[in-house]
């Protein structure tokens, strides 16, 4: 058998598995992709998943299917070792192994960088859900609830300007608003991860990290930090709730009025909280 | 003319099965050797006994320790039920019962980091009591360290004593002779299971923002809850 056969046998193999692979990828694993639907950042975030799996199946399939049949066509005979045929170039296949995956990686960046400059409440999509920095590129065009997570070692807490400046222990989101999460640490660097909702910012002191959400369904979602911050990292969880329009109305009256006297004593509003003495003297 | 073959002449199968076992053993040994020594290096579990259906714990926070292996280091003790000051900071309690925490606090007073944890919350009646009187909130300049059990939403502030204040104590065990403040509040607990406890305020002494050294050690200013 020459080249051109084999090359033809292992390509007909190849897209074979790749069909029934993607299939898989397709009707099996998509509906279960991580991070789900739980806001349009986690839906945006699944679909992208989904598309990067769906291309890259082939791929991947495509090294093991070349890997294997070479290992089982041209697999060293026993007895002393020979030298194989002499490797020329091959113009054709140069050229197209560098377009297609010129063309993979260009169709990648095109694909990630629309969804990071789309406006977190477009109808087209909902932005990447990680935190832009103090001056994001990519805003909501309403009025989004103004949430700031403050990191400190190991725990997070919740300021919400719009109320009062109440400070609260646990977190709870309004279903179908837009959720503007400034991210600040008053210690080490941490790092805002909400799971379900698809946000991820990292928590850094003297610095303000904004993310955007809209949570879709009422129900509860996990937060954690995402960044090694010292002994307790590992127990630095909790559980956020996302709570109907009436019911988070609720909650945040009921919050201002258990915390009005911590309230009291609090700095006022500020995007960072510059933590203060760099040594402690004792 | 053949190259050489490199199989010939080289290790047996044997051999190499034996190098493979031999290096996943040694690594198995290391990886437990880590582990066990992680698990003696904890400080003991005390047991706190429980009386009409309270259990009383009483612990004394202090400056510094004042013997090896970290004199100078802040950190917590606890009584033990024969009225004895024992160094540590895992303390067993019953599930589902109410805890009386009195906390003797010798340190001085260097302000919370965050002044949201200057009120109390999760015990029971919103109320604690520092020296007697009730507290619904403290200043946050006034407090030296915290008492907090994240998973039950346990925080109270630890008030601190005068930086004048007469007869401080600088070694432990401290006595009630010397300057402290007493806090006392209650809290209830859960189910059985390990719940982390922790200092707040970055009371280091002498560490980058005061993080480092007892904040970070289980025994002194971290500990567990373990619950039965």
């Amino acid at each position: 058998m020459d080249d051109r056969a084999h090359l033809v046998r292992a390509a007909a193999i190849w897209v074979a598995l790749a069909i029934v692979a993607d299939l898989i990828v397709g009707f099996l694993v998509a509906p279960h992709m991580p991070p789900g639907n739980f806001s349009n950042t986690a839906s945006d975030q699944t679909h992208i998943n989904n598309v990067l799996a769906l291309i890259m199946t082939p791929i991947g399939v495509g090294v093991i299917t070349f890997l294997v049949y070479a290992l089982v066509r041209f697999r060293q005979p026993p007895g002393p070792l020979q030298d194989g045929p002499p490797v020329r170039g091959h113009r054709n296949l140069q050229v197209g192994w560098v377009g297609v995956t010129a063309s993979i990686v260009i169709v990648l960046a095109v694909l990630g960088t629309i969804e990071l400059v789309q406006a977190p409440d477009s109808s087209a999509g909902a932005g990447a859900g990680g935190g832009q920095g103090p001056s994001p590129i990519s805003r909501p065009s309403g009025n989004p609830l103004v949430v700031q997570v403050i990191a400190q070692q190991w725990q997070f807490t919740y300021r919400f300007p719009q109320y009062g400046g109440v400070e609260t222990f646990s977190l709870a989101l309004p279903v179908g608003r837009t959720v503007e999460f400034n991210v600040t640490s008053i210690d080490v660097i941490h790092s805002f991860w909400a799971y379900q909702l698809g946000v991820k910012a990292d928590a850094v002191p003297g610095a303000n990290n904004i993310a955007y959400t809209t949570p879709k369904k009422v129900g509860l979602f996990q937060i954690r930090c995402a960044e090694l911050c010292g002994l307790w990292h590992g127990w630095m969880a909790a559980k956020g709730h996302v709570l109907s329009r009436a019911g988070w109305a609720r909650w945040i009256a009921h919050e201002r009025i258990a915390n009005a006297p911590a309230t009291h004593y609090l700095p006022p509003y500020a995007k960072v909280y510059y933590p203060a003495p760099l040594e402690r003297g004792g | 003319m053949q190259p050489p073959n490199p199989r010939e002449g080289s290790i047996s199968r044997s051999a190499r099965i034996l190098c493979t076992l031999g290096g996943t053993l040694v690594v198995a040994a290391l990886v437990g050797w880590y582990v066990v020594g992680y698990a003696i290096s904890l400080p003991p579990t005390v047991p706190q006994a429980r009386a009409a259906g309270v259990t009383n714990i009483t612990v004394q926070t202090v400056a510094s320790y004042g013997h090896q292996p970290h004199p100078d280091w802040v950190s917590y003790l606890v009584k033990n039920t024969q009225g004895q000051w024992v160094h540590s900071t895992i303390w067993q309690v019953p599930a589902h019962s109410i805890v009386r925490l009195t906390v003797y606090q010798y340190d001085g007073n260097s302000g919370l980091r965050n002044p949201f944890l200057g009120q109390p919350r999760g015990i029971v009646g919103g109320t604690m009591t520092v020296n007697g009187k009730p507290y619904h909130v403290l200043n946050p300049d006034d407090a030296s360290h915290t008492f907090t059990i994240p998973d039950y939403g346990v925080s109270v502030p630890l008030k601190g004593v005068a930086d004048d204040a007469p007869n401080q104590c600088a070694v432990t065990p401290c006595t009630m002779q010397q300057a402290h403040n007493t806090i006392v509040f209650e809290f209830r607990t859960g189910k059985p299971g390990w719940h982390r406890w922790q200092c707040f305020v970055p009371c280091a002494a002498g560490w980058l923002y005061g993080f480092g050294g007892p904040m970070q050690t289980v025994g002194w200013m971290d500990g567990f809850l373990k619950v039965v």
